[in-house]
């Protein structure tokens, strides 16, 4: 009897790389966590330690392979320490020891490889605390050659479905036209890093799924969704977006090196957000009128790069120096909420994105705030950078943060070292604030809608059912960024709008409506931004009024 | 804590009699002995017929340079002073070496395997 295809399934997720694929479906089972014992039978001591044996070295083999393909330097330092890992006798002699008194070759080693990972897990330094999951991932790459589970071959144009993908995995897909959805997973996990920088379409957050028959799929990071099993109407849609988004990009193409002006003749600054460094070589600056927000927590996740003063020193150089003469705004670390950093963040909070996050958890670490503040007041006195503080609740945070620069700056004065005491500013993104903002003396202003649209609405981002909850254009929100922004222009104070609002045409009207006039948004949507600002017009619509 | 510095390397260096060579450099690798320079320390250790030992201490505990697992796990951070002691026919050649991949702060060499 001919396998009928199964039905259509759709299944919302969170974007975290956007873009459109179709292709294969293929599921990554969590064979590991389940081979640990019992998944073969014990072969004998002599045949387990020739499965450790042959496992280590296509393990190595593979790793090697990464490594001569992967151009990524940090990646190849991963790689490079995992190698180095499997060929030290320190860490494999254990496991062979254990096999000789009669354990099995997957229990031997992942006792082995843990008591390693435990070395690391339990390390003060954050850097060391990082590797336990380089560990993790070679232990694991291992216990699947044990159980002869060599690692599904995953096609350039696969859509991948998995609990977690790590990194080396990743790596190893030629990635053409595929994309990769994940039932958990962060937006701001390494993976995600690695596929917005690929360009790989991905989404987070999908909930379990029962893969059952299901052969080809559709992952529609634009819009959040999965499809298994699409029909020909799916299908057909999708193409038709191909086509229309490539005939989109190519009208937007002439609106993305000039000036944002209104139908009415009134400009408008479009600045970027930057959360990878590397986006920035394949952009013109003529595109911007400076770097709206810079996500220093995503930038800064190399080995021991939160302790680094001269290297921060360094990335901050190279961002003002592509952007040059423009302004540059340099967001402290907004780490915890969904963005964790091992060993920085507060592990397990019941409710990270009511926790200690943004400025809350910089308060707790001050030193590694004060190697942030010293490498951007470094930096500051080469061109025109700005300092922005996220999740600012009460006036004391901005003025202890404020404390902190004057100090790092008269420090590097005293010692000779070119410094100067940039604009600091604050994220409007917690209601308590943007109620009362006339209360904070900032520099300048940024409403970070993705946050204030999450509390305003009492409805957490990442719970796909409350989406329908999180309409940027509902009143609520709407009233509250026009009261912002009229406050702000009272008191002459720069104020804009940095989050995912601003790249959404949608959104362009009404956030004009109520009187924005500098808009920070992805790279990826300055041009289709710039062409709905020439669109408006003033009568058009009032969004904060009409309200 | 549990100190990771214990290893057969402290028997061993003051037991037999073969010359034992120490010499001693300034780590200034910002944060450390971090996984990259690890892997130099001990792919340089392993190129010698001789015992290479690492400590924070001229009188140790030493660890086996050989092994990146037990240099990572030194956790040795930045600015301090790092002590390789070597055992054998090129004792001399190893430590030289290795005080200088330190004194230049790691700048020569490949941090692949092989």
């Amino acid at each position: 009897m001919p396998v009928e295809p199964p039905a259509t399934v759709w299944l919302p997720g969170t974007p975290v790389s956007p873009g459109l694929a179709r292709g294969p479906l293929v599921h990554l089972a969590e064979s590991v966590e389940k081979t640990g014992a019992g998944a073969r039978e014990h072969g004998g001591a002599e045949a387990e330690a020739a499965s450790l044996r042959s496992a280590l070295d296509a393990s190595r083999a593979e790793l090697d392979a990464l490594m001569a393909r992967t151009g990524d330097t940090d990646a190849e330092a991963i790689l490079a320490f995992q190698v180095a890992m499997l060929e030290d006798p320190v860490v494999t002699a254990p496991a062979f020891e254990a096999i000789s008194g009669n354990m099995a070759a997957a229990l031997a080693w992942r006792a082995a490889m843990d008591a390693q990972i435990r070395e690391f897990h339990e390390a003060e330094d954050l850097y060391f605390r990082a590797r336990a999951s380089d560990l993790r991932d070679v232990r694991d790459r291992v216990l699947r050659h044990i159980a002869g589970d060599a690692a599904t071959r995953i096609p350039p144009d696969a859509i991948v479905v998995a609990t977690d993908l790590p990194p080396s995995r990743f790596l190893e897909v030629q990635w053409n036209g595929g994309g990769i959805a994940l039932i958990d997973g962060s937006p701001n996990s390494h993976v995600a890093m690695l596929a917005r920088s690929r360009g790989v379409p991905m989404m987070t957050g999908i909930g379990s799924i029962d893969p059952g028959g299901h052969r080809d799929a559709i992952l529609d990071a634009e819009n959040g969704v999965l499809v298994l099993s699409p029909d020909a109407q799916a299908l057909a849609d999708v193409a038709a977006r191909q086509r229309a988004a490539a005939s989109a990009r190519a009208a937007e193409a002439r609106y993305l090196n000039a000036p944002a002006i209104t139908a009415q003749g009134e400009p408008v600054q479009v600045m970027i957000n930057v959360a990878d460094i590397r986006e920035l070589e394949s952009l013109d600056p003529r595109c911007c009128d400076g770097i709206g927000l810079v996500r220093t927590e995503l930038l800064l996740r190399g080995e021991g790069d939160l302790d680094n003063e001269q290297q921060q020193y360094e990335l901050y150089e190279r961002i003002l120096r592509w952007a040059n003469p423009k302004p540059v705004t340099i967001r402290t670390l907004d780490a915890g909420g969904d963005k964790p950093i091992p060993g920085y963040t507060v592990d397990a909070e019941r409710n990270p994105f009511l926790g200690v996050r943004g400025v809350r958890l910089s308060l707790i670490h001050p030193r590694v705030l004060n190697v942030q503040l010293r490498a951007l007041a470094r930096a500051a006195a080469l061109g025109p950078l700005k300092i922005m503080i996220p999740m600012v609740t009460r006036p004391h945070e901005l003025e202890h943060v404020r404390l902190m620069l004057n100090a790092a700056v008269a420090d590097l004065r005293s010692k000779g070292v070119p410094g100067a005491a940039p604009e600091l500013g604050i994220m409007v993104e917690v209601p308590a604030t943007a109620l009362t903002i006339d209360l904070f003396d900032a520099d300048f202003f940024s409403i970070g809608s993705n946050d204030l649209i999450q509390y305003v609405t009492a409805s957490s981002r990442d719970a796909s059912p409350l989406a329908a909850l999180q309409d940027p254009l509902q009143p609520a929100v709407l009233r509250l960024i026009h009261e912002v922004v009229e406050r702000a222009n009272a008191q002459r104070i720069a104020v804009s709008l940095c989050g995912d609002m601003a790249s959404d045409p949608r959104c362009i009207p009404a956030l004009l409506g109520v009187g924005l006039r500098c808009l920070s948004v992805a790279p990826a949507a300055v041009g289709r931004v710039k062409a709905a600002i020439a669109r408006y017009r003033k009568s058009e619509t009032d969004g904060g009024k009409a309200a | 804590m549990k100190n990771p510095l214990d290893d057969r390397g402290n028997a061993s260096l003051s037991g037999n009699g073969s010359a034992r060579v120490v010499a001693s450099a300034f780590l200034s690798h910002e944060g450390g002995l971090h996984a990259r320079p690890a892997i130099k320390v001990s792919q340089f250790a392993k190129r010698f017929q001789s015992r290479v030992w690492l400590g924070l201490s001229e009188e140790g505990p030493w660890i086996d340079a050989k092994s990146v697992a037990r240099v990572i796990a030194m956790k040795a951070p930045s600015r301090i002073r790092l002590f390789f002691a070597a055992e054998g026919d090129d004792a001399s050649d190893a430590v030289d070496g290795l005080v200088e991949m330190v004194a230049s702060d790691f700048r020569n060499g490949s941090t692949r395997a092989r």
